[in-house]
């Protein structure tokens, strides 16, 4: 039986299971007042089959591939045993593709079977395996239905009116949501630390205190030993020079803007405008970076050039300042959207306070709302940022690969993230310098976004202690 | 579920007391309130108001409400919930017009002078007429800035040390000043709910207005701040005009020189606090006042 239909199977039984155990219980519950309604039994019942029976499933798919492998390997002959071993992969391999064509065709050539070389004893193993694997197939197929049979069989058996079944399957969905979080937290751990080993590696090529504080970027290293190339140098400080101008320009744009924007819909707009207006702010964000990078390269870069040259200042057609500009205005709805929430949700009667006070409304708003709004639209703005530093496409559009140490916004920077797009493709040995850079430039843009939303984070729990 | 379920669906099993309180209720409803009984005007008023009509979108709130506030006197205005005591308080500041949907009838003068008059600022006039919240709203910021605020935006202090005194001054007069002293640059929303509505008031009272509004100030406080309060306000009747908005009889037998009753929009009646609560006029302000409904 494959795997899905049996896990097909087992979902039927448990829904019988779950019937069975309403009905069981609500036929005990006639007499005594029962302690859970009839359906939790059922829910218990249904669970108790489910989760041991797909775990039983999960574990045995993962691991009977390697198990099955090892029975073949140990059972070939003895000179195939004695191979270095790289080769005996390479042998194992083969007679894996080989069982996997024989699965697909459904023929097994028995003419190559009666010959005596390595390939007859490939085909001898690569049966061996479909064997094998067509009997685990089997063994799991019955190991996971009785044991769902034999659960079934006993939680049916427990179903009784004093069992408290509702707490029992309110602790078993506890679980399975502790279960879901370690998962996500898992994976950013597990990213954290992969991304931190191969950045280790890269300091192994390279001194930490080069790449921190190095004003060189140029990561084309020889890939052949004969080959002639650069011998690579990796100062990141260019990068975030580079990251920085771009993020920069961004924010200088994107938080008067925002903030404006986010101050008249809160509190001059009238709720006509309001409803209309900012979801099309919102769409700002819902925007692919690839059409902004566009829109950045073949309009913006070039009109800034022109206007740069007319006043007779020389200008790369790729700047730090096409990219900063149509980065700041992508990035608006992060600044104006959590403000205008904030803004909103200062107390009106903080507001009443002050024009009873004598205030006007821009006074108001100036000495009370926007102080009482602070920490959010802090908040707001270093998210913002962290998108800033974070993005990528519009980057490599309009700003450029060179990595050039200035604070020109009209000169062609290079950020980051863009660079590690750049290191990771190509043809490049996976353990070269080049390639671990871009794990080294991913941890320090991870310490750079993670200190900002810490940062945010504190600032905006600040924020929440103060009106609750 | 059919009718027999119900309990007590049968008029006469219900209690003698409902009875009474359905009874009295259906009272209150079915007077008609043709004309303010009392005394609504009186010479030489701070305040004076002619067919006051306000209204929320098509509702009425107010109608046809005329009442005179004296000089250095303290107005108390009662009634039940939603009988437009707050909404009429609110019109004598203009602080109705940060209401988009409220419009407002009728004649209003301070002093003699029309309020709502074209070419007068509802900003001016709010720092001649302060007002004290229900619920204690000072700003996140130090005391000494709530105080500060009104005084600054209208530049009432010449240089720092000018600031200082105004502060001392008007947080003494709200008897917080003792309390504070130590504290002046700790935020105002770290203090208790009646030390919070005593910086509301020496906020209100340090860009010394000629009228102060109250809202409902002690709804939120308890018995020992509300006391603190209300002697407060005896205290600053001296040299302002006060106007209260209370759902408390007691406080308004303590703190006020005259009540006025409203009723479903309309001000059933007005006299000296001493008569309205000894000898009413009108049944609805005699079955409000002896506890009857409300």
């Amino acid at each position: 039986m494959d795997t899905l239909p049996l896990v097909l199977t087992v979902g039927l039984l448990a829904l019988a299971g779950f019937f069975a155990g309403k009905h069981k219980a609500r036929l005990a519950s006639t007499q005594v007042r029962s302690h859970s309604r009839p359906h939790y039994h059922g829910y218990l019942v249904a669970l108790w089959t489910l989760i041991p029976a797909l775990l039983v499933v999960m574990v045995w798919s993962f691991a009977s591939e390697s198990v099955i492998t090892r029975l073949v390997v140990a059972e070939l002959p003895a000179r195939i045993q004695q191979m270095p071993a790289s080769e005996k992969s390479l042998f194992t391999n083969e007679f894996k593709n080989l069982a996997n064509e024989i699965d697909v065709k459904k023929h097994i050539p028995t003419e190559a079977i009666k010959s005596s070389d390595s390939t007859a004893v490939a085909y001898q193993a690569a049966q061996r395996y479909i064997q094998l694997t067509r009997l685990s197939q089997q063994l799991k197929a019955a190991v996971t239905l009785s044991l769902a049979a034999l659960l079934i069989w006993f939680t049916l058996h427990r179903v009784q009116p004093q069992l408290k079944a509702r707490n029992s399957v309110e602790t078993i969905i506890k679980g399975l949501m502790i279960v879901s979080a370690s998962i996500a937290i898992l994976t950013t751990v597990g990213i954290v630390f992969s991304v931190l080993f191969e950045a280790l590696a890269f300091f192994r090529h390279v001194p930490p205190g080069e790449f921190l504080f190095g004003t060189h970027w140029s990561p084309q290293t020889a890939i052949r030993a004969d080959q002639v190339g650069g011998s690579g140098s990796f100062g990141a400080i260019p990068l975030l020079t580079g990251t920085l101008l771009i993020s920069a320009i961004a924010l200088v744009v994107a938080v008067p803007l925002g903030l404006f924007s986010a101050i008249y819909l809160a509190e001059y707009a009238s709720p006509g405008i309001r409803t209309v207006a900012k979801p099309v702010m919102e769409v700002l964000a819902g925007i692919p970076t690839v059409v902004y990078g566009f829109f950045a390269a073949l309009t913006v870069a070039p009109f800034i050039r022109e206007t740069a040259e007319s006043f007779g200042i020389s200008a790369s057609s790729e700047s730090a300042l096409a990219a900063g500009l149509v980065m700041g205005i992508m990035i608006i709805p992060f600044v104006s959207s959590l403000s205008d929430d904030v803004i909103s949700a200062v107390p009106a009667i903080l507001r009443d306070g002050s024009y009873a006070l004598g205030a006007t409304k821009s006074e108001t708003i100036r000495k009370v709302v926007i102080p009482a709004a602070l920490p959010g639209i802090v908040g707001g703005v270093l998210l913002a940022a962290s998108r800033a530093i974070g993005e990528t496409m519009i980057v490599v559009m309009a700003a450029g690969l060179a990595a050039k140490l200035t604070l020109n916004p009209l000169d062609s920077v290079t950020t980051i993230t863009t660079q590690i797009v750049t290191l990771l493709t190509g043809d490049q040995a996976f353990d070269s310098p080049k390639t671990l850079a871009a794990f080294a430039l991913g941890l320090g843009l991870f310490v750079v976004t993670l200190t900002l939303n810490i940062l945010s984070l504190h600032v905006v729990r600040k924020y929440r202690e103060q009106y609750e | 579920m059919t009718t027999e379920a119900l309990p007590n669906t049968d008029p006469s099993a219900e209690s003698a007391a409902l009875q009474q309180a359905r009874e009295n209720n259906r009272a209150a409803l079915d007077v008609t309130v043709d004309k303010t009984v009392g005394q609504p005007f009186v010479e030489n008023p701070k305040i004076s108001t002619r067919h006051v009509h306000v209204f929320y979108g098509d509702k009425p709130a107010i109608k046809d409400i005329s009442l005179d506030i004296g000089r250095n006197q303290v107005l108390a205005m009662i009634g039940p919930s939603g009988c437009g005591k707050s909404t009429f308080l609110r019109c004598l500041n203009r602080m109705n017009d940060t209401i988009p949907t409220c419009r407002v009838e009728g004649d209003f003068r301070l002093d003699g002078e029309d309020i709502y008059a074209p070419g007068q600022d509802p900003v001016l006039l709010r720092s001649r007429v302060g007002m004290v919240f229900q619920k204690p709203n000072p700003f996140p910021k130090s005391i000494y800035d709530n105080v500060a605020y009104g005084v600054r935006l209208h530049g009432l202090a010449k240089n720092r040390a000018e600031l200082d005194e105004i502060v001392e001054k008007s947080l003494r007069r709200a008897g917080l000043f003792d309390e504070v002293k130590d504290d002046l640059h700790k935020p105002g929303t770290g203090l208790s709910g009646g030390q919070q509505q005593r910086l509301c008031i020496a906020r209100t009272i340090a860009i010394d207005p000629e009228v102060i509004l109250m809202d409902e100030p002690t709804s939120a406080l308890d018995p020992i701040a509300t006391a603190l309060i209300e002697e407060l306000m005896i205290e600053l009747s001296e040299n302002y005009t006060i106007a209260i908005v209370t759902h408390s009889m007691q406080q308004a037998a303590r703190v006020s020189n005259r009540t006025a009753y409203f009723h479903m929009g309309k001000l059933v009646e007005v006299n000296d606090t001493d008569r309205i609560f000894t000898t009413p006029q009108h049944p609805l302000t005699e079955n409000y006042i002896t506890g009857r409904f409300g």
